[in-house]
């Protein structure tokens, strides 16, 4: 059976014709759209590689059915720089070294983004770390982690304020 | 994963009339169908996506003072909730205290109170597991089974019922409402799920075409508002399911314990409400020797499922801790660390 759907990925509208509801947010991303920035690690919502924003919240895209999501706004990593410059979540985890190896970064940038937004944090390391728990990093990297999503929180949040000033 | 028919009705009565098809299994976000989908566990040959049902996304305040929570509200929207979090702080703890913030944002109210149990066995298709192949027999009663259920299990079965948002709830005497063939009903909280006996394959009390559209909180539950804790033993202190936990409940007037709610989950195939301890807390002053006895009287037919003896008494110093910090009063805010007994802010 064929299910068309419309997604808006990274601000572009797409058409997207699915030949099988099985397929995940996920796997539609990586393997129809190429879109490889979103990892997939455990593919059973463990590990947060696969974190994107659907509608602006974070979510995993290993949890979720393309079908299900027509009409969805979607944010991948690959949609949060402007051209060379890079998102203020970006640069804070190259100040931090917030990764070692890298393959959980998109996901945890994503995941970054999705907490600013929620805005239940605070400047609290330890809020940070407990909303940030869905992300795992086998790296270890999780107190440059911490140190990136407040700076970045902060830089944010202080552009904002000049910019209504 | 088996392929699947998938169909988006565009009202409640159409989801019931399509999950009437032998097979049919309702989707919502789908945090915990996909991954037994993915792993074989679960084998609809059809989906009902009920996400985009209208009118079941709102919280409301009915004219008798309950709440209605429409079963499609996300676990984060309702958690967040400033009113929601005001009137049923051990609620909004406990759901804070379940999953990831991702999981949160994505999981609904029913689909949380339809999830299944996490043990290892029902996920391993190799392994024998009587919920998911009824007279398989039962590989976790012999197996990896210190996280496993001491109360109410069976030898058929000795899996917990994982969700945390439901222990408060039973203890705060939530209302389901049902909509199913027959038109709209409405059940206990504490009546929907079943313990495992000679059936663990049937694990709630619903028909497959009954669909959760609601879920209502009493008014009289917001009179525990001042005084309640949810405390929550994990193995590590963030997204993880609970080893243990409890929610507390007191109403304190004039220095009297008028009223008690005590609810535990991770012990049992269901939220284990303990009105043997309410009972003996009902009309004492807040005491610690008081509350030993009531933990006691909680887990007193609590007998080990396996390796796990040790919860029987780790349950029972989690009631005492729980009570405890309810006595203490409720935080102005949700901890930092969700449910945790640990904290780097003494006193939390």
């Amino acid at each position: 059976m064929n299910h068309s759907i419309s997604l808006t990925i990274n601000g572009v509208p797409r058409e997207v014709a699915l030949d099988d509801p099985r397929v995940t947010l996920l796997d539609l991303l990586r393997e129809r759209l190429d879109l490889t920035g979103t990892k997939k690690g455990c593919d059973r919502g463990q590990c947060g590689a696969c974190t994107i924003l659907v509608d602006g919240r974070r979510i995993n895209s290993c949890l979720a059915l393309a079908v299900s999501h027509d009409g969805c706004e979607i944010t991948t990593i690959e949609g949060v720089a402007h051209g060379e410059q890079l998102h203020p979540v970006q640069a804070a985890f190259i100040a931090h070294d917030g990764f070692q190896c890298g393959f959980c970064t998109p996901g945890q940038i994503m995941s970054t983004i999705g907490l600013i937004q929620e805005g239940q944090a605070g400047d609290d390391p330890e809020r940070v770390r407990e909303c940030m728990s869905g992300n795992l990093c086998r790296c270890g990297a999780y107190a440059g982690i911490t140190e990136a999503v407040l700076e970045a929180q902060a830089n944010m949040t202080a552009t904002k304020q000049r910019r209504s000033a | 994963m088996m392929n699947f028919d998938y169909v988006r009705p565009a009202n409640v009565a159409d989801a019931v009339a399509a999950a009437s098809e032998k097979g049919a299994a309702y989707l919502a976000s789908g945090t915990n169908l996909l991954e037994l989908m993915k792993g074989g566990v679960s084998r609809p040959s059809r989906l009902v996506d009920v996400t985009r049902l209208p009118g079941l996304d709102r919280i409301e305040r009915l004219d008798d003072g309950s709440l209605r929570i429409g079963a499609l509200v996300r676990n984060a929207d309702l958690a967040h909730d400033a009113e929601f979090a005001r009137s049923y702080p051990v609620v909004a703890e406990a759901l804070l205290s379940g999953a990831s913030a991702q999981l949160r944002n994505a999981a609904t109210v029913g689909g949380n109170l339809m999830q299944r149990t996490r043990c290892a066995y029902f996920y391993d298709a190799a392994s024998a597991c009587n919920k998911r192949w009824p007279g398989a027999g039962c590989d976790a009663l012999k197996g990896e089974n210190r996280l496993h259920a001491v109360l109410g299990w069976s030898e058929g079965c000795i899996a917990t019922h994982p969700s945390d948002f439901c222990v408060p709830l039973v203890a705060l005497d939530a209302v389901v409402e049902i909509e199913g063939k027959g038109g709209r009903r409405e059940l206990p909280l504490e009546a929907l799920h079943r313990l495992p006996g000679e059936t663990p394959d049937r694990e709630t009390a619903l028909e497959p075409s009954d669909l959760i559209v609601a879920l209502r909180l009493p008014a009289a539950a917001q009179s525990f508002a001042a005084h309640g804790r949810y405390i929550k033993v994990r193995e590590r202190t963030s997204y993880a399911f609970a080893v243990v936990s409890a929610a507390a409940h007191l109403r304190i007037e004039n220095g009297n314990i008028r009223e008690a709610r005590l609810a535990l989950g991770g012990v049992a195939a269901k939220p284990w409400r303990a009105r043997a301890a309410e009972q003996l807390l009902a009309g004492t002053t807040p005491d610690v020797v008081q509350y030993r006895e009531a933990a006691r009287a909680a887990l007193a037919d609590a007998k080990p499922s396996g390796d796990n003896a040790f919860k029987i008494e780790l349950a029972q110093r989690i009631v005492v801790r729980a009570l405890t910090l309810a006595t203490a009063g409720t935080p102005a805010r949700t901890p930092a660390l969700p449910g945790s007994p640990f904290s780097s802010v003494a006193g939390a």
